[in-house]
């Protein structure tokens, strides 16, 4: 099973994560935890919901986490995905799922998911990262430890520092 | 000035080993070109014509001399044994190895200096009004809000991958735009409104392509929700910047598309959310900054014109004539601020030597408290010099070559590297500057011209502000030949504005000729007293481009 970062350790992961195109070609398989794009979702909500296995919605850049704001309660998982890592409008809705939808399910990081993007993302509300496949999670793990002080507040500690002090 | 705490200085240390890693990783081929790149633009890294250039932070253009001595060591170490000050009051040096930044970096971290976020998609350097703090006009010092700002800016989890480079600027002065807010992607206006420290914030401005001057977002925003209102701004910026076209990703693209109003509602219903929260900025905390930006220990006894500067005055014509340029007035009886041109003859505009850094922080210390600012026109001022003193610091400053009166006038040119250095430039930068430099050099003329902004860049990028000057030099390519486009009528001095095309481009040894044809109009045209750029706005382009045009065909 792959792994993936979650809550600061390497585990195994049961998420299965398809595309729009796959699940055309394929269906939707009948079993199993489901990452799905946001339009599926949106198109097939409740067919998704009542398979075995749990689901979670993929938001791309551009797909705002108000889309799903209102599932949000039936979803153990929010995807955020980064096609670039420099497309940093992903963490403006990992903020936004936290702060203003609360959402305490899982967010995860997938696509172009670096080590040196890891301590900005769980920062935002990430506590799950899916590492891009060639690199070294090992060592992406490191990413989390750069910087043990923050001028901000953040989603884990809203306090700024002069809060904090 | 902002003195360090432990975790300021602990987070610098923090930035020094992440860094060396990411290149320790990026040498040994574990990160590609791709993936090095945003994290070396955050850290001031370019990679240029000849070698990297590193840009070093100077927050809001404030420095210490002990941070100077530092900055002459590292050109003297790791480079080639010099510095430029840049448009944005940051260092800048043009021949580091990859290999040394780390080291650079960590010797920087020993004087509290950095390179984070001096480049790149993020949010950069803070600036302000070089008279900051000492300017009678201004309402309240803008420095302890830029180092607020600065401190919510660095590291700032949700803006280190914006569509595009952010610049933030603060002014205190009514009325005018000494920091250029309306030409930086978001303006901050310090207000009182009954009593009450408040902002007025523009967003939208900007140079290079497509140069625009800001719009109002915020009309008052009282000071303890500032950091929530740019939280505000950045987060619309981040979502919905464009990220397809980088020359369309700035917010000034964005604020145009939407319209400020539909802009507006889009950040105060942000702006709803964050408001009163945790980011909602403290007394205690605003007091605290305040607290390191007090005075200096000036002596209250001394008075204005006192009898030893009369004398000088008198005697040297010399010193009467830097005196009238380069000296400002001061906010404390007894005291004035000097500008150092870094605009001698012959010398990159803005370049300073690893020796000369040495013996400038040496005048600080004597003459200043230690204390000196970078201005954005690249020169750099002693804030607080006893007027008393002043004929001595001249003296000194003739010796070193920073005492040239021309402060303000046609040769105090503001140019960025162009070709000589810069990888993107379509024209070189610095000889135009210094052929206009040697035509114009009867200082009785300069003076007689009075001020005018000449500004080249050596590309539409405008690192050297083109838009802005009164005369404004712009680099272009034709056909793989390097040509000047001028404009005229920029503003940024009173306020932003931006200047007008006069037509067609001209070949390299046109553009003194010309100059000197639109100054010559200047001269024939004015009315008493009248500045060329009070000229030009009276008599608008035509007869500017009719006579820069007269013998050319
Ligand atoms: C030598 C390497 C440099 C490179 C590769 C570089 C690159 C750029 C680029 C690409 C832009 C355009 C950004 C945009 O409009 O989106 C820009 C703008 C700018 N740069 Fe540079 N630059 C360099 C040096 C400098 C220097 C030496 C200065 C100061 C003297 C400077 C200050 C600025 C300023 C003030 C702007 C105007 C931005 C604005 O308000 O829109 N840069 N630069
Ligand atoms: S204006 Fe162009 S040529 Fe000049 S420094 Fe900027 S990018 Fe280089």
């Amino acid at each position: 099973m792959p792994a993936i970062i979650k809550d600061g350790t390497i585990v195994d992961d049961s998420w299965q994560r398809l595309t729009a195109e796959q699940i055309e070609q394929q269906g939707l398989p009948a079993e199993g935890d489901l990452i799905v794009p946001l339009p599926v979702w949106q198109a097939q909500r409740d067919a998704i919901a009542a398979r075995a296995g749990r689901t979670a919605v993929c938001l791309e850049p551009g797909e705002e986490p108000s889309e799903i704001a209102a599932d949000l309660d039936r979803l153990p998982l929010v995807a955020i995905d980064f096609p670039a890592f420099k497309d940093g409008r992903g963490y403006s809705y990992a903020r936004e799922l936290r702060t203003r939808y609360q959402y305490t399910g899982e967010v995860r990081a997938v696509g172009d998911v670096l080590r040196d993007q890891l301590f900005y993302m769980h920062r935002v509300g990430f506590n799950a990262f899916q590492i891009r496949a060639d690199r070294d999670i090992e060592d992406a793990l490191n990413g989390l430890k750069d910087f043990s002080v923050t001028y901000q507040g953040d989603v884990n500690d809203p306090r700024p520092i002069y809060r904090r002090r | 000035m902002y003195v360090y705490q432990d975790y300021d200085r602990q987070l610098l240390n923090e930035r020094v080993a992440q860094f060396r890693d990411q290149t320790r990783r990026y040498l040994d081929g574990q990160l590609s070109d791709d993936e090095f790149l945003p994290l070396r633009l955050q850290n001031g890294l370019y990679i240029q014509r000849y070698a990297p250039m590193l840009r070093v932070s100077v927050p809001y253009g404030m420095l210490n001399s002990t941070q100077l001595r530092t900055l002459g060591h590292i050109a003297r170490t790791w480079d080639k044994g010099y510095a430029h000050v840049s448009t944005r009051q940051n260092i800048q040096y043009n021949w580091p190895e990859l290999e040394n930044v780390p080291d650079i970096l960590a010797e920087l971290a020993k004087v509290e200096m950095h390179a984070i976020q001096t480049s790149g998609n993020c949010i950069r350097n803070v600036t302000t009004d070089e008279f900051a703090g000492i300017n009678a006009a201004e309402v309240e010092d803008p420095r302890p809000w830029c180092e607020i700002i600065r401190q919510w800016a660095t590291f700032n989890p949700e803006f280190a991958y914006l569509p595009r480079k952010f610049k933030i600027a603060v002014n205190a002065v009514p009325n005018e735009d000494p920091a250029l807010i309306g030409v930086h992607d978001i303006g901050v206006q310090i207000v009182h409104r009954d009593g009450e420290t408040g902002f007025t914030v523009l967003a939208g401005g900007g140079l290079g392509r497509t140069p625009m001057t800001g719009e109002v977002i915020g009309e008052f925003v009282p000071w303890q929700h500032l950091l929530s209102y740019l939280e505000a701004i950045l987060r619309v910026y981040n979502k919905y910047g464009n990220r397809d076209n980088k020359y369309k990703a700035r917010i000034k693209i964005l604020v145009k598309a939407l319209g400020a109003e539909k802009f507006r509602e889009l950040t105060e219903a942000e702006f709803a959310e964050l408001k009163d929260g945790p980011i909602t900025l403290t007394a205690d905390e605003v007091d605290r900054m305040r607290g390191h930006f007090s005075e200096p220990a000036y002596d209250g006894s001394a008075t204005d014109q006192p009898a030893a500067l009369t004398e000088a005055l008198a005697s040297s014509k010399a010193f009467n004539r830097w005196y009238h340029t380069n000296v400002h007035a001061h906010r404390q009886p007894g005291y004035a601020a000097v500008t150092l041109t870094l605009k001698k003859t012959g010398r990159a505009p803005g370049d300073i030597t690893d020796t000369e850094f040495d013996a400038v922080a040496d005048l600080a210390d004597q003459y200043s408290f230690g204390e000196l600012r970078t201005t954005h026109q690249q020169n750099i001022v002693l804030g607080d010099v006893r007027q008393d003193q002043l004929f001595a610091l001249w003296e000194a400053l003739e010796v070193l070559g920073f005492a040239t009166p021309n402060l303000k006038l046609l040769t105090d040119i503001i140019a960025c590297p162009g070709g000589d250095f810069c990888s993107l430039a379509n024209a070189k930068s610095i000889p135009i500057a210094e052929a206009i430099q040697r035509h114009f050099e009867d200082m009785d003329y300069l003076h007689d011209l009075g001020p005018i902004d000449l500004n080249i860049s050596g590309c539409m990028n405008a690192c050297g502000h083109h838009h802005i000057g009164h005369i404004g030099i712009l680099g272009v390519d034709k056909k793989g030949r390097e040509y000047y486009q001028i404009t005229l009528g920029g503003r940024g001095d009173k306020t932003s504005r931006i200047g007008e095309k006069l037509g067609p481009s001209f070949e390299a040894d046109e553009v003194v000729p010309v100059i000197a044809r639109l100054v010559d109009l200047y001269v024939e045209q004015r009315q008493p007293d009248e500045l060329f750029i009070d000229t030009y706005e009276r008599l608008g382009i035509d007869p500017f481009k009719e006579r820069a045009y007269a013998s050319h065909h």
